[in-house]
């Protein structure tokens, strides 16, 4: 008996609780809507090798898809995780930095007003490349520099990009989609043998960010400043490089994203990439347990949300409802998950917890 | 504290000074430079109210919840689903009144769920407003995904108070032909300017008014001072999102349409109106005579843009976000100015 409840308390305390529990739920959605339509149950977790003309053998299935699609949620859950922890705040531009990037690049390898190139690059693609990933980065500092050094709520900071990222992209394209229609340039978007590169792309990116987190200790400052700015730069650490750092990584992280969501569709299409997705890596960092006021964090959580996202739009669409209906569960399901770790309901459920052990009490 | 109390009202009086002499500055330009193109009209100014008078109410409503240092991100899609609901209801035959206070009701449920969600549930106002969002944009395509257009002979009614035309004593000129043009006004103008001067005087001498101040200010003295901070915060954000499809009817006279694209971003017009207006997104300073130059500074930006005809249709974004960011910095110069004052 008693073996049993430590096991539920420490079950409870497990920070991946509520992101793997409601990864589990839409799994057994996904099961029940395909049992009941006679298709065999397990179907969505089905990893069958295809052959393709384009890329020869691939991996394909729901799975692979869900994980496919979600890299570039699961990247930005990664630089916002640290923004949220750091300063409290959401950085709400990353969506258009990630076409502000795109564009950038695009525009480089096209060369400036040109809408369509396919061979006769202006120059190679690890310039564009990394030019993109330059321009997040630039748009993350600007940012940091705003919370961090001018001490401007992260929200309106932000704001500022949010609106004038996208814009800028547009300029730079010239008002035009410009295609890259580039072998080279679409690996970033398609398939590294049979495995989807968007996938390994993730697999680095977060490699690298917990590698980094902790072996120097980032991971420690950041959410020391992140419960207490003012007592962690009384005990030595500077916390407004700590914070400027943090959005520093988001817009960099943003600029990977933008890549990746050009390549998908060769192309700079600066009105439609990473348009909401700052939604959903703000969505994937709270859904991921994580509080979005600040302090403890866990990236692994966050990277559980976004897939956890992309696995119910995903399996939105599979039940048959169309794109811009899909809005309307995804709002029911962050209102019943937040409002779940809602204080008020937290210290209600606690209290029919005690009064259920002291009736048992009574009882006994 | 009188003193404490003098510094404050003093850089607000300059920030709002500030907003209205650069309007003033910017319209000027602009009449100079495109004057010869029909700007310095006192028409051209009147277009400027008639396609904002949707969002002077919902900046409006947007003020009153950033006064209590939150914010409400899904007003933008509210108006969307607010024109769908007008425009497919009218298609099936109802009268223009009856949907109207329908609409009017949707955004009081829609305001009451979300204040609930934020006063009650203590969750944060961004996230809930931004479920919200998904939640509007959401319900319009379920209520319709095609493009809905009102036409005459849907709704005759609607169709009228679209096209009222209120014709000002003053300011008018001759045409070429010689004939009197009296610049003029739509109905949706009158009902901005009625919601503006009621929210005027709402935040100046009702007890609610003060209390949301009150609550921007510092919420844990307003709630030791008595006041009920969970209910006013809920009334708030029901105002708002009231004010908001206020703001939907004024916004489907002009395009007379729903469709599932509509007002997108439009909550971000409402916030950087309301930043520029000088109303301080830590709550407990701002007013809406702010918010309405911070609007008109909007519409002048696009204004002047459209008038030029030769630049790209990103640079008003680009323009507004400059504005931003300078108001920002200048809130933010004197915030820490003030705070070393009171060290």
């Amino acid at each position: 008996m008693k073996q049993k409840e430590s096991l539920a308390v420490r079950l409870k305390k497990w920070p991946l609780l509520l992101p793997v529990v409601c990864l589990l739920l839409v799994m057994a959605v996904n099961i029940i809507h395909d049992a009941a339509t006679g298709v065999n149950p397990f179907s969505f977790f089905m990893i069958t090798v295809q052959h393709t003309t384009g890329n020869g053998n691939i991996l394909y299935g729901r799975i692979i898809d869900i994980l496919n699609r979600g890299s570039e949620a699961a990247i930005l859950a990664l630089g916002m995780t640290l923004v949220v922890s750091a300063s409290a705040g959401t950085d709400i531009s990353v969506g258009s930095v990630m076409s502000l990037s795109a564009s950038m690049c695009c525009m480089l390898l096209a060369g400036f007003g040109v809408t369509s190139v396919s061979t006769d690059l202006k120059m190679p693609i690890f310039v564009g490349v990394l030019a993109g990933l330059a321009i997040g980065m630039l748009c993350g500092a600007f940012n940091g520099f705003l919370v961090a050094y001018l001490k401007i709520q992260p929200m309106v900071a932000t704001l500022i990009l949010y609106s004038a990222a996208r814009a800028i992209g547009l300029l730079l394209c010239n008002n035009m989609i410009v295609y890259v229609r580039n072998d080279a340039y679409a690996f970033f978007g398609s398939f590294l043998g049979p495995i989807p590169t968007p996938i390994i792309i993730t697999i680095i990116c977060i490699v690298i960010l917990s590698l980094v987190l902790k072996k120097t200790a980032l991971e420690m400052y950041v959410q020391s400043v992140g419960i207490n700015a003012k007592a962690s730069r009384i005990a030595g650490l500077n916390s407004t490089v700590i914070i400027f750092l943090a959005y520093l990584l988001c817009g960099l992280f943003a600029g990977i994203a933008g890549i990746v969501s050009s390549s998908r569709i060769t192309s700079a299409d600066s009105n439609n990439i990473g348009l909401y997705m700052e939604m959903d890596a703000i969505l994937a960092v709270a859904l991921g347990g994580n509080s979005l006021g600040g302090g403890k964090f866990n990236l692994a959580g966050s990277v559980i949300g976004a897939y956890t996202i992309q696995a119910i739009t995903t399996t939105l669409y599979a039940l048959g409802v169309s794109t811009d209906q899909a809005p309307v569960f995804k709002a029911i399901i962050v209102i019943l998950i937040v409002a779940i770790q809602a204080p008020p309901v937290k210290t209600w459920m606690k209290k029919r917890q005690s009064k259920r052990v002291e009736v048992k009490e009574a009882v006994a | 504290m009188n003193q404490k109390k003098a510094v404050r009202m003093n850089s607000n009086t300059i920030l709002l000074l500030i907003t209205i002499g650069l309007f003033i500055v910017m319209y000027a330009a602009g009449c100079i430079v495109y004057g010869s193109k029909g700007f310095s009209n006192t028409q051209t100014f009147m277009n400027i109210l008639i396609n904002n008078a949707g969002l002077i109410c919902i900046s409006c409503g947007m003020t009153c919840v950033m006064l209590t240092a939150g914010i409400d991100i899904s007003v933008g899609s509210l108006v969307a689903l607010d024109c769908m609901v007008l425009a497919t209801g009218m298609q099936k035959g109802h009268g223009a009144i009856a949907m109207m206070l329908f609409v009017l009701v949707i955004g009081l449920l829609i305001g009451a769920f979300q204040g609930y969600c934020i006063g009650y549930l203590e969750i944060q106002p961004f996230i809930v407003t931004m479920a919200g969002m998904f939640f509007c944009r959401g319900m319009t395509a379920v209520v319709c995904r095609e493009q809905v257009s009102i036409t005459e002979d849907m709704n005759k009614l609607f169709y009228q108070m679209a096209n009222l035309k209120f014709k000002l004593p003053f300011g008018g000129y001759y045409n070429k032909k010689g004939v009197y043009m009296a610049p003029y006004v739509r109905l949706g103008v009158i009902i901005a300017l009625i919601v503006l001067v009621l929210v005027f005087l709402m935040l100046r001498y009702t007890r609610f008014g003060r209390s949301l101040y009150a609550i921007g200010g510092s919420e844990q003295s307003a709630a030791m001072m008595g006041l009920n901070v969970k209910k006013v915060k809920m009334q708030a954000y029901m105002l708002s999102s009231f004010l908001c499809s206020i703001g939907g009817i004024c916004y489907c006279l002009n395009t007379m349409s729903g469709s599932v694209q509509q007002a997108q971003g439009l909550e971000m017009d409402a916030i950087s109106s309301a930043v520029i207006g000088g109303t301080l997104l830590t709550g407990g300073v701002g007013n809406v005579i702010g918010t309405l130059f911070g609007v008109l500074i909007n519409g002048t930006i696009s204004s002047i843009v459209k008038t030029n005809g030769k630049l790209a249709s990103s640079w008003p974004n680009i323009l507004t976000a400059i504005l931003l960011f300078l108001f920002i910095v200048i809130q933010s110069i004197f915030a820490i100015a003030r705070s070393r004052k009171k060290a």
